[in-house]
């Protein structure tokens, strides 16, 4: 019998690799446990049910273009769009004998904050059904905390692994932009966008993220990477943290998750690390802004190819011209979410207003990543909340926009700065996961993995929902 | 500076959105909230500072000019809308 809920992907590839479970025994063990939970959860947009792979399974974000398989973003736009390629991701977790679980939910084209504005309706939280897994990335968080895959791949702009890793109870790194190839993957806001994995453990992170990072040559933006050290010390000595005040004293923080994650900063000087106050005085409130125009800009024109004409949906009926067709196709196909990004970034672009907004928002960008510049010459990285705010009741922010948008407050800053996150619970509050963000400097991951897995040790943190026990 | 209804149908057009009324009002009330939010960016003295428009320093990537093999027709054309031979069909300019 495989208990899904507590089997590690190190430990499933050791059952794989020593012959004690074979690769489709594993892969069957996890459709099963898709069966029993997800009528209820609705992580997964489709289920590949015949094993693929000579190693462990791994579910994919439904933004990860995969050769046959449907990808669609999560949008009516893609509906029936079948990749004839794989994105490089998916090429490279298949050389290594990865067997694809299935597909996972996500907010349209990755926009949002809960995976409510998925066209093909909301994923749930494990922890509780009544409340959001987070988003974009709710489906592959939502997937791994209730043992529905042992591992997942996400993608993330301004906290779409993070966020739902936080509200999920698991583990999920944001890599420093340009570690991971994005060829084949649904594009949102390049300048942003990076593919990541989400996992249960600090350890699994670290081997997933060895796995698909690296230099692609389909993918001009990525560059070679530090070779991952898979983490093994249970200390943090020598190790300089930094608290940034605005991260951790901003008023939208529930007290429940201040107190989480005070005690893991206490835990950081327990475990042997030099912990002092910083402070990043634009990042927080400017932050925002400043993303809510660069991606609604990029967005825009990244999804100025969904015009009907060489994939995925087209208007019915007759059109009288070809403009009529785009404009039709494209109110018919793009729900709210990208319709409002697409209005903001065409406006923001537009002529006598660029100035003004985009080319504002790009300086922003530059204070920004200075200001962690600085902060990174005194601290290996900095701590703080990953979300202000626990896992909330589906509907609760849909009709503001803005509610929102302030989802990502805390971890919007660093992608804008291009710098790696990583998301480690740290405890419960109300009973619902609460997660710590770690942020270091560019290609810092072996740092962040080091910091979180001694704190993952040291806290102790049980990754398994109450109710599903 | 609130974005009024003719501008609202300019950039609809500009993004080819055909947006129907119901949804003209309730973007149109939204946008504005947005754009008052995202204004802050204005606040900032950043006559001095240069844009960044990519994270990393990475200039000039180059990859030797070796052939590879790229998509065929077939598989170009696998998810049109609807195609003529080997050419996508469209609606008349």
């Amino acid at each position: 019998m495989i208990d899904t809920l507590r089997l590690s992907a190190e430990d499933a590839l050791g059952l794989v690799e020593r012959g004690e479970v074979s690769a489709a025994e594993l892969h069957g063990a996890y459709v099963d446990a898709i069966a029993e939970r997800d009528p209820e959860l609705h992580a997964y947009l489709r289920v590949v049910e015949e094993p693929n792979g000579t190693a462990i399974p791994i579910a994919l974000k439904d933004v990860i273009g995969t050769k046959g398989i449907e990808t669609t973003a999560g949008s009516k736009i893609l509906e029936g769009y079948v990749p004839v390629y794989d994105s490089t991701v998916v090429q490279r977790c298949k050389a290594r004998g990865l067997s694809i679980l299935g597909k996972t939910n996500t907010d349209e084209f990755a926009m949002g904050s809960s995976t409510e504005n998925s066209a093909f309706g909301p994923t749930r939280n494990p922890w509780d059904p009544t409340r959001v897994p987070g988003g974009s990335g709710g489906g592959s968080a939502a997937a791994v905390a209730a043992g529905m895959a042992p591992w997942a791949l996400g993608s993330d702009t301004g906290g779409s692994i993070k966020q739902p890793a936080a509200l999920c109870g698991n583990v999920g790194l944001r890599p420093t932009y340009g570690t991971v190839s994005r060829y084949g993957i649904v594009a949102f806001a390049s300048s942003l966008d990076q593919v990541g994995p989400v996992a249960r453990t600090v350890r699994d992170c670290a081997l997933l993220y060895s796995i698909i990072s690296g230099r692609d040559h389909c993918d001009t933006t990525t560059v070679d990477v530090p070779p991952v050290e898979l983490p093994q010390a249970d200390d943090l000595k020598g190790l300089r943290v930094g608290v940034p005040k605005e991260f951790n004293e901003h008023e939208a923080i529930e007290p429940g998750v201040r107190e989480a994650v005070q005690r893991a900063i206490e835990r950081c000087r327990e475990l042997g690390a030099e912990v002092g106050e910083c402070s990043l005085p634009r990042s927080v409130d400017y932050g925002l802004p400043c993303y809510y125009l660069i991606a609604p800009a990029e967005a825009s024109s990244n999804l100025a190819r969904y015009d009907g004409v060489r994939f995925g949906h087209r208007a019915s009926g007759a059109t009288a011209d070809r403009v009529e067709m785009y404009e039709r196709t494209r109110d018919e196909g793009f729900g709210d979410e990208p319709k409002r990004r697409i209005m903001v970034g065409t406006y923001a672009l537009s002529a006598g207003y660029y100035d003004a907004f985009y080319g504002q928002a790009q300086k922003v960008r530059t204070v920004l990543a200075r200001e962690h510049a600085e902060v990174f010459e005194r601290f290996d990285l900095i701590v703080s909340p990953t979300s202000p705010i626990v896992a909330f009741e589906l509907g609760a922010r849909t009709a503001d926009p803005l509610a929102m948008y302030v989802c990502d407050l805390l971890t919007i800053p660093s992608c804008l700065a291009g710098l790696p996150g990583l998301n480690v619970p740290c405890g419960l509050s109300e009973g619902l996961p609460v997660g710590l963000q770690l942020i270091g400097p560019q290609f810092s991951e072996n740092t962040l993995f080091r910091a979180g897995y001694a704190l993952e040790q040291a806290i102790g943190f049980e990754p398994v929902p109450e109710r599903l026990k | 500076m609130a974005i009024d209804r003719e501008q609202l149908l300019h950039v609809a057009h500009l993004a080819r959105l055909e947006l129907p009324e119901e949804e003209l009002e309730r973007l149109g009330a939204q946008l504005n909230d947005i754009l008052a939010a995202v204004g802050k960016v204005a606040e900032l003295d950043l006559s001095d500072v240069p844009p960044t428009s990519h994270p990393l320093d990475v200039v000039n990537v180059w990859d030797d000019d070796e052939p590879w093999e790229s998509l065929s027709v077939e598989e170009a054309l696998a998810n049109a809308p609807e195609r003529d031979g080997d050419a996508f069909r469209v609606p008349p300019a």
